[in-house]
């Protein structure tokens, strides 16, 4: 029953993560690859205020996502200027340098020994410790998350994205302030994601580096790309596929040396044959492949 | 004479030592159609862009009912009234027909995300709004019937009339039309000239880049004449066409 929990609160955190990409990436068009970077960082204060401060959750949690949204402002000030395969590149970099910064700035996140014994959160004088606490508190955020992107998508706002992903020239010319538009649902976003860090941090009690690699990103990517980008339920089939297909790896007995690596090859198959066979993704309407040459 | 509701005047452009446009000047007056034409590279398409703020300009000013536009960028500038379509086609060929004309309309309460969630009561009756008036839009140019089918689904000609709808639906008073009826069969032609002939009606202005002489010769109240960016000739229709200048230069 644990494991059913937990395998559950890691799906929930990863719809967290693909369903916020989902917005920028799938809706906008933008193909961002600073993910993992925003979940590092929303990680990372929630762990560091919790363990210095010893303030409570929801502060750490608003704290977590006002920061990361406004990391997601100054990398999107230069980076949504440029297009394309040049914003991907702009992107790869913020994520890079924000897991040197995790990796490196050892008297402030630890360094590479990470941050141990994040204390348990609190909630209105109850503490989550169980799975199924921590389940249910997953649950919760999650249905907001997915409430919001909702309703963004069905407003006015998501057919501007829609339209800004398909014809930028267009948007402009029917006087949508394109720029402003990008600027906002990359900083959204980015908020998004540090609610994800802000629960894998309180789960999981212990986090390094090493969790918010570029793989990662490119982990959540996939999770887009495949369950399908620039639908709502797209990333949320993908990360329940995406996170129990490697399970299903344990119960076949191999060896967890092996299990990691046929992981990664997994991972990899999947996206080239999603590419090759259906680039719209399980339940996608935008498949980057035909996206990209319109800019 | 009616007062001038664009003028542009003394504009210069030049690409890498090509000039696309010099010392061009003009002016369109309200409720009129403005006809430009020219042979290949005159300039037509790069005055478009300089008058909606895709491309700046190297010299020159553009007043719109006394505003300059010049420096504006392109939003701003469709917000201000001068709206346009392009010669190749843009309409966003994965939303429906329907959704296109509600993308154009101006001034969406629920285009702000604050509106989205705190006052989702006047997103919802503008949006109603918007789509009787696109009902109406699409009902006089007899798209009704494609509504809910996917832009990318309608036929090169509706497409070229459906963006020309878009370009009605932002509000805008003036109306920059890129060869909206380019390599279109006769019937649909007839079709969006008709829609063309009509904008006065419903007070807009019109500037029309068209190769097509016939067609400009049956809904133009004055056309220009450019060459090599700059101006050759101005008057009605039938002027221009008999202008020796004009002549001349088509033969060349």
């Amino acid at each position: 029953m644990e494991y059913l929990l937990h395998i559950l609160i890691l799906i929930g955190i990863y719809v967290i993560l693909s369903v916020s990409l989902n917005l920028i990436a799938g809706y906008a068009g933008l193909l961002s690859i600073a993910h993992a970077a925003f979940y590092g960082i929303g990680a990372y204060v929630v762990a560091l205020m919790a363990l210095y401060w010893e303030s409570p959750f929801w502060i750490n949690i608003l704290c977590a996502v006002i920061l990361s949204g406004l990391l997601g402002a100054l990398v999107g000030i230069p980076s949504l200027r440029i297009r394309g395969d040049y914003f991907v590149i702009a992107t790869f970099a913020f994520q890079v340098i924000t897991f040197s910064v995790l990796n490196n700035w050892v008297g402030f996140t630890g360094g590479p020994m990470g941050l141990p014994g994040i204390p348990q959160p609190v909630i209105f004088g109850w503490k989550v410790s169980s799975h199924l606490g921590f389940f249910l508190l997953v649950g919760v955020l999650c249905s907001l998350i997915l409430w919001v992107s909702c309703r963004i998508v069905r407003s006015p706002f998501g057919r501007v994205l829609k339209a800004i992903r398909e014809d930028e020239v267009f948007a402009q010319a029917a006087g949508k302030n394109v720029a402003a538009y990008k600027m906002f649902v990359f900083v959204i976003g980015a908020g998004m994601a540090a609610v994800a860090g802000a629960m894998y941090a309180y789960y999981i009690s212990f986090i390094d580096p090493t969790s918010f690699t570029v793989m990662e990103s490119i982990f959540i990517l996939s999770i887009v790309i495949i369950g399908g980008a620039g639908s709502l339920r797209g990333p949320v089939v993908g990360a329940v596929v995406l996170v129990t297909l490697p399970e299903m790896l344990r119960f076949v007995g191999l060896p967890s040396s092996v299990a990691a690596n046929v992981r990664q090859i997994l991972y990899g198959g999947l996206l080239v044959a999603f590419m090759m066979w259906r680039p719209q993704g399980f339940l996608g309407e935008y498949s980057f492949e035909k996206g990209s040459d319109r800019g | 004479m009616t007062v001038a509701l664009l003028e542009a005047e003394g504009l210069d452009k030049c690409f890498d030592g090509v000039k696309a446009l010099t010392d061009f000047s003009c002016a369109v007056h309200e409720r009129e159609i403005l006809g430009l034409i020219g042979p290949n590279g005159a300039g037509k398409t790069t005055l478009f862009n300089v008058l909606t703020g895709f491309i700046p300009s190297d010299s020159g000013r553009v007043t719109y009912r006394g505003r300059a536009l010049i420096g504006l960028p392109p939003y701003k500038v469709a917000r201000a009234g001068v709206a346009r379509t392009f010669q190749i086609l843009r309409i966003v060929h994965r939303l429906s027909v329907l959704e296109n004309i509600l993308l154009a309309f101006p001034n969406q309460p629920g285009e702000r995300l604050r509106n989205v969630f705190f006052r989702p009561r006047i997103c919802r009756w503008q949006e109603a709004e918007n789509r009787k008036a696109a009902n109406t839009l699409l009902a006089e140019v007899g798209l009704a019937e494609k509504r809910d089918d996917p832009a990318e689904a309608l036929s090169y000609g509706q497409q070229k009339l459906l963006s020309l709808v878009c370009c009605l639906a932002t509000g805008a008073e003036l109306l920059l039309l890129d060869e909206p009826v380019a390599g279109i069969a006769p019937e649909m032609n007839e079709r969006i000239l008709e829609v063309i002939r009509g904008l006065p009606g419903r007070g807009k202005s019109v500037i029309l880049i068209e190769h097509n002489l016939d067609a400009v010769t049956q809904v133009c109240d004055r056309v220009i004449f450019m060459d090599a960016g700059a101006k050759v000739s101005e008057g009605t229709p039938q002027e221009v066409r008999n202008d020796p200048k004009v002549i001349e230069a088509y033969i060349d």
